[in-house]
């Protein structure tokens, strides 16, 4: 079990709470992550990464265990604290404004 | 009894405004879609009830949001995993949040560049979905007019969106530049006579006109002059702002360019300052009187560097003439110390009678007139920005 944590704006429109759980099958990277996330919510495809490419979109972030892993492959498995459902995959929206 | 329903897209959600005939108590239904930006919400002429929105981020994406019960629930009609893998013309697959620019060899057009701020230039990239305009006797077709510039089509409900490649592929496109907003197809009007014809305004770029459903295109700016641009009467380049017809007179084209309003008698093919005693002919919307063809408002602004009005008064004008002779509506407008702007798509008519006139400010007011713009009210004060108005007379 993965924990994933959203951003506001997509939990509005997924309509879920801050913090959900997936199911990931096989080695937990960001890619099979969110292929199972938007597997689960198919409303967030598209809007954490590029419907097309796959990439992840310009002002989103990943977290992993504290760590910025936004600039790692999407095939890199995460920390074994997220891959234990331990601490959760964090999307964030990048800091803009004052 | 007639009811009018008021559609309003802010920077921060969509709001729903409801009154019976007489106009003078509202409901005030929001936020929808709460923190999101909502450029446009449009309903459907032939099912009042089917609406459609466009919610966008500049962080997650673009997402179509449709409604079949006027606006009481909504869902996003291409991500419920029934969308068809390929339309049956070929077009590319889509989902209601994915728009991709049609580069096929048979329907589509390379994608090229376009003009930059600097004069360089710039990668064609989507954006947002600035307009969505619903077929006037189909309630699952659907326009939507983007950001980088060019206009999409949904046939099923918004399930998929197909690219008219035609307009983007014009031999002018490296012309086209962005305006301050972004290079974007604001405006789109459909043709109430003739179902193969199709107006879109493009900031700025110019207006452009198709009579083969959207296939092809060509620019249809003569008369036009722009002197903020190298050559002021360039077949494109100019910053349009929003354009308007009645739908008895559609050869009538009424345009606020960034300066200038504008008429063309002749579906676009030529066009006519008539600006005339305003205080400024700088501004955004423009509308055309439900019953009156000749009766046109607009709201001066000062100045594109200076985006509030003239001496701090918020004025509407209206000509009775068509244009040339304007009058200036204040009775229930602040006549002091008022420095928003009112945007390109934030004003609307009703068709109930007297005709009903609408409009909403960046500061977040929602004014109201009941007699045809004599006098106004504000529905609601303190909403967020307003991006767009759209009224509905159910």
């Amino acid at each position: 079990m993965i924990r994933v944590v959203l951003p506001h704006h997509l939990q509005t429109l997924a309509s879920c709470g801050r913090e959900v759980t997936i199911d990931v099958d096989g080695v937990v990277t960001q890619r099979t992550v969110l292929d199972a996330l938007e597997a689960q919510f198919p409303m967030l495809r598209g809007t954490v990464r590029d419907h097309l490419t796959l990439t992840r979109r310009p002002r989103v972030r990943f977290f992993a265990d504290g760590e910025d892993v936004s600039h790692e492959s999407p095939d890199t498995e995460l920390p074994a604290s997220i891959v234990a459902g331990d601490k959760p995959f964090m999307i964030v929206g990048a800091i803009a404004g004052g | 009894m007639t009811a009018i329903r008021i559609l309003v897209g802010t920077r921060k959600g969509a709001f729903i405004l409801t009154s019976d005939g007489k106009r003078k108590k509202w409901s005030i239904d929001g936020p929808h879609f709460a923190g999101w930006e909502i450029y446009h919400v449009k309903g459907s002429v032939v099912q009042p009830d089917r609406i459609f929105a466009s919610q966008t981020s500049s962080w997650f994406g673009q997402i179509i949001q449709r409604s079949d019960d006027g606006g009481k629930t909504w869902l996003q009609p291409g991500s419920n995993g029934t969308a068809e893998k390929a339309a049956a013309e070929g077009m590319p697959q889509g989902e209601s949040n994915m728009f991709v620019y049609d580069t096929s060899e048979t329907t589509g057009k390379p994608l090229n560049t376009h003009q930059w701020y600097d004069g360089t230039q710039h990668p064609w990239e989507f954006a947002r979905v600035w307009h969505l305009e619903p077929s006037l006797d189909d309630p699952d077709t659907c326009y939507a007019g983007v950001e980088d510039a060019a206009l999409f089509r949904t046939t099923d409900g918004g399930v998929t969106w197909h690219e008219l490649a035609g307009l983007r592929g014009h031999e002018s496109g490296p012309d086209w530049s962005p305006g301050a907003g972004g290079m974007c197809l604001h405006t789109i009007v459909l043709d109430p006579a003739n179902k193969s014809r199709i107006y879109c305004a493009i900031s700025a770029a110019g207006t452009f006109r198709s009579d083969d459903a959207g296939k092809t295109w060509r620019p249809i700016n003569h008369g036009l002059r722009s002197e903020y641009i190298p050559d002021p009467t360039a077949e494109v380049g100019h910053c349009v702002h929003r354009i308007a017809i009645h739908p008895s007179n559609p050869n009538t084209l009424f345009m606020q360019k960034h300066w200038d309003v504008m008429r063309s008698d002749d579906g676009g093919d030529s066009w006519r300052e008539v600006s005339g005693n305003l205080p400024s002919d700088f501004g955004f919307p423009i509308a055309v009187h439900a019953h009156e063809p000749e009766t046109i408002y607009v709201v001066p602004i000062l100045s594109d560097s200076l985006h509030y009005p003239p001496d701090g008064k918020l004025r509407v004008y209206r000509s009775r003439t068509g244009g040339e002779e304007w009058e200036a509506l204040t009775k229930g407008l602040p006549q002091e110390h008022c420095y928003v702007n009112v945007l390109r798509d934030a004003m609307a008519v009703d068709t109930a009678e007297p005709c009903g006139v609408y409009f909403g400010t960046t500061g977040g007011q929602v004014y109201a007139s009941r007699d045809s713009g004599d006098s106004w009210e504000a529905i609601v004060r303190d909403l967020p920005a307003v991006l767009s108005v759209e009224a509905q007379t159910i």
